[in-house]
């Protein structure tokens, strides 16, 4: 499709071009107004309810800053949950990231037929949908739990452990799960990457000197496959902070004294449980700028990367 | 053929116990359902747990069907209801996606650069975090408690539009050029150009629109019990607790047929599409 301009290029005024683009603007319409009436507003107005106290009832009322007052001076949960979400999302962001990479990798290294079964293996904790609810019954916390059972039966411990339950241990758990959950669509781009990756790069790298799959790892595939690790990025912050299904499933709603909650759990039980959806966008609020945060420092530490 | 550098027997060697040990990390939930499924009610207890079956019995799905029966709404319901939401959601996802993707990806038409810009930005986002305003807008649309609550939420999913848009880039300029000159609008250049030339990117954005929705149980968006989905079952039965083990498993054995199914039969053309999914 050639960009139509005249002679002194820009001055083709933008009313004629959005005239000559009108089928493109028929097709991009059905798709772009659901997306603006169920993404875009929404975002908006959440950003827009921050500053209001909304039951859903009665009209939202505008009390200014006052939500984030609470949020930061007066919410001791509020504390703890973003603690949870950090620790939670910092280790099994990067974990879960440099899991995708590397298995994409190792199971590029095996044959043809390996490597379909190997993927279909990786990827089936998150293909085949809600069956991580089965984590209750291999971390129960009684003797008929799987991993208790065998860690008794080796002589490791001799009472059962209460994985989910136990306070210190329900957080550690959950972040176990979520890894086993974290080769999805990240990892699926990665095995592309490798696939797609030109052979004449690694036979000037055999050239060059290039001895081992370590040093072709770091010198040639790393830097040519910077796109999907942006992208994979961007899934993995996405999944790390958004953990909200495992959580409400193997330790509850809300998890006793908060003690496993995360940001986006307790929203949901601001916001369903206890109506206060003002102070629920408040916190969603909160959470979009952690999530773009991480994006941004992610961002700029894999360029300058490139840049060395 | 690839290049193998310095490829040595012990390195491979590694490579292969790396993967069966987290293989057997990533596939024992996975065994652990399917040996439950089949297992009688005395091998379920027994100490030390085994992840093997001695004998086998279908009892558990014989359980479930009994289960059923005894449902205030008939299970065919539920069946319908997610069969439904997910076969509806993801053909209209992959038209409405695929129909917005052709122009972002080759027409530079104005604007285009910030809807790219918030396309990218939305891949960010956790649905779970604006349903309050997607309620409001939805039940100020008397759409609350309908299936256009579970559908239309999933067919503006930005990764499908995104993951589409970097597949169509490749998509030489040269044929759409010739439909051009001869005289076809972009809507029939859409349909008789654009779209049989992407069908490993339909297969990509089905099989990802059919896991979400196919494990969708409504959110806050359904309460009425004719309207739940297979996933509302799952949970009445699970809800039983440890006594309902096998039952639950043998649920949630029959649940993941279809999305593996579909993943398996069409994993080299995801596979193909995923190769564009780059963020540049």
């Amino acid at each position: 499709m050639k960009r139509i301009s005249n002679s002194t290029g820009e001055q083709v005024s933008v009313w004629k071009r959005i005239v000559y683009y009108r089928d493109s603007y028929m097709l991009i319409a059905p798709f772009m107004l659901l997306f603006a009436l169920l993404t875009v507003i929404p975002i908006v107005a959440a950003i827009g309810l921050s500053f209001t106290s909304f039951n859903m009832l009665e009209m939202p009322r505008f009390i200014g800053w006052q939500n984030y007052q609470r949020m930061f001076l007066d919410d001791p949960i509020f504390f703890k949950v973003v603690k949870n979400t950090l620790i939670f999302a910092l280790v099994t962001g990067p974990l879960g990231y440099i899991m995708s990479f590397l298995f994409a990798w190792l199971i590029n290294e095996t044959g043809r037929l390996m490597r379909t079964i190997l993927t279909v293996i990786f990827y089936m904790p998150v293909l085949a949908g809600n069956i991580y609810f089965v984590w209750a019954f291999l971390l129960s916390a009684d003797s008929n739990g799987i991993i208790n059972g065998w860690l008794m039966q080796m002589g490791f411990i001799q009472e059962p452990i209460g994985w989910l339950i136990d306070q210190n241990l329900m957080l550690p758990s959950l972040m176990v799960v979520q890894l086993w959950m974290s080769l999805g669509t990240g990892f699926l781009a990665f095995i592309a990457g490798f696939q797609s990756m030109d052979n004449k790069l690694f036979e000037a790298g055999a050239i060059d000197g290039i001895k081992n799959r370590w040093q072709e790892l770091w010198y040639i595939t790393l830097p040519s496959m910077s796109n999907q690790l942006l992208f994979s990025a961007v899934m993995q912050i996405s999944a790390s902070f958004g953990a909200s299904a495992i959580i409400i499933t193997l330790v509850g709603f809300p998890t006793s004294q908060y003690n496993a909650d995360t940001i986006v759990t307790y929203i949901m039980d601001i916001g369903t449980t206890r109506f206060e959806m003002g102070y629920a966008c408040t916190l969603a609020v909160f959470l979009f700028t952690l999530m773009l945060l991480a994006n941004f420092v992610f961002t700029n530490m894999l360029r300058r990367f490139q840049a060395d | 053929m690839r290049a193998k550098v310095g490829r040595t027997i012990g390195g491979n060697i590694a490579v292969f116990f790396v993967l069966s040990l987290f293989g057997a990390f990533f596939l024992l939930p996975v065994v652990f359902t399917v040996v439950t499924a089949f297992k009688p009610l005395n091998e379920i207890f027994i100490f030390p747990p085994r992840l093997y079956v001695v004998r086998p019995t279908l009892a558990n799905f014989a359980w479930l069907n009994v289960m059923m029966l005894d449902f205030w709404v008939p299970l065919s319901r539920y069946i319908f209801n997610t069969v439904f939401i997910t076969i509806a959601g993801s053909v209209l996802h992959i038209l409405i996606a695929s129909m917005a993707a052709y122009p972002m990806a080759k027409h530079p038409f104005p604007g285009r650069t910030v809807l790219n810009r918030i396309i990218v930005l939305a891949l960010l986002f956790v649905p779970a975090v604006i349903y309050i305003p997607q309620y409001v807008i939805l039940a100020a649309s008397k759409m609350i408690n309908t299936y256009l609550a579970m559908i239309l939420p999933a067919l503006q999913s930005s990764l499908g539009l995104y993951l589409m848009m970097n597949f169509m880039k490749d998509i030489p300029d040269d044929i759409l050029e010739a439909a051009k000159i001869d005289g076809a609008r972009e809507i029939r250049i859409f349909f008789s150009v654009v779209m049989p030339n992407v069908k490993p990117a339909w297969l990509t954005l089905l099989i990802f629109s059919f896991q979400s929705l196919w494990v969708y149980n409504g959110g806050s968006f359904i309460y009425n019990e004719e309207l739940k989905t297979l996933p509302a079952v799952m949970a009445t039965i699970s809800a039983g607790g440890a006594i309902r083990t096998g039952v639950t498993a043998a649920a949630a054995l029959l649940l993941m047929i279809p999305p593996v199914l579909l993943f398996v039969s069409s994993q080299s053309r995801i596979i193909e599409t995923m190769k564009t999914s780059g963020l540049k």
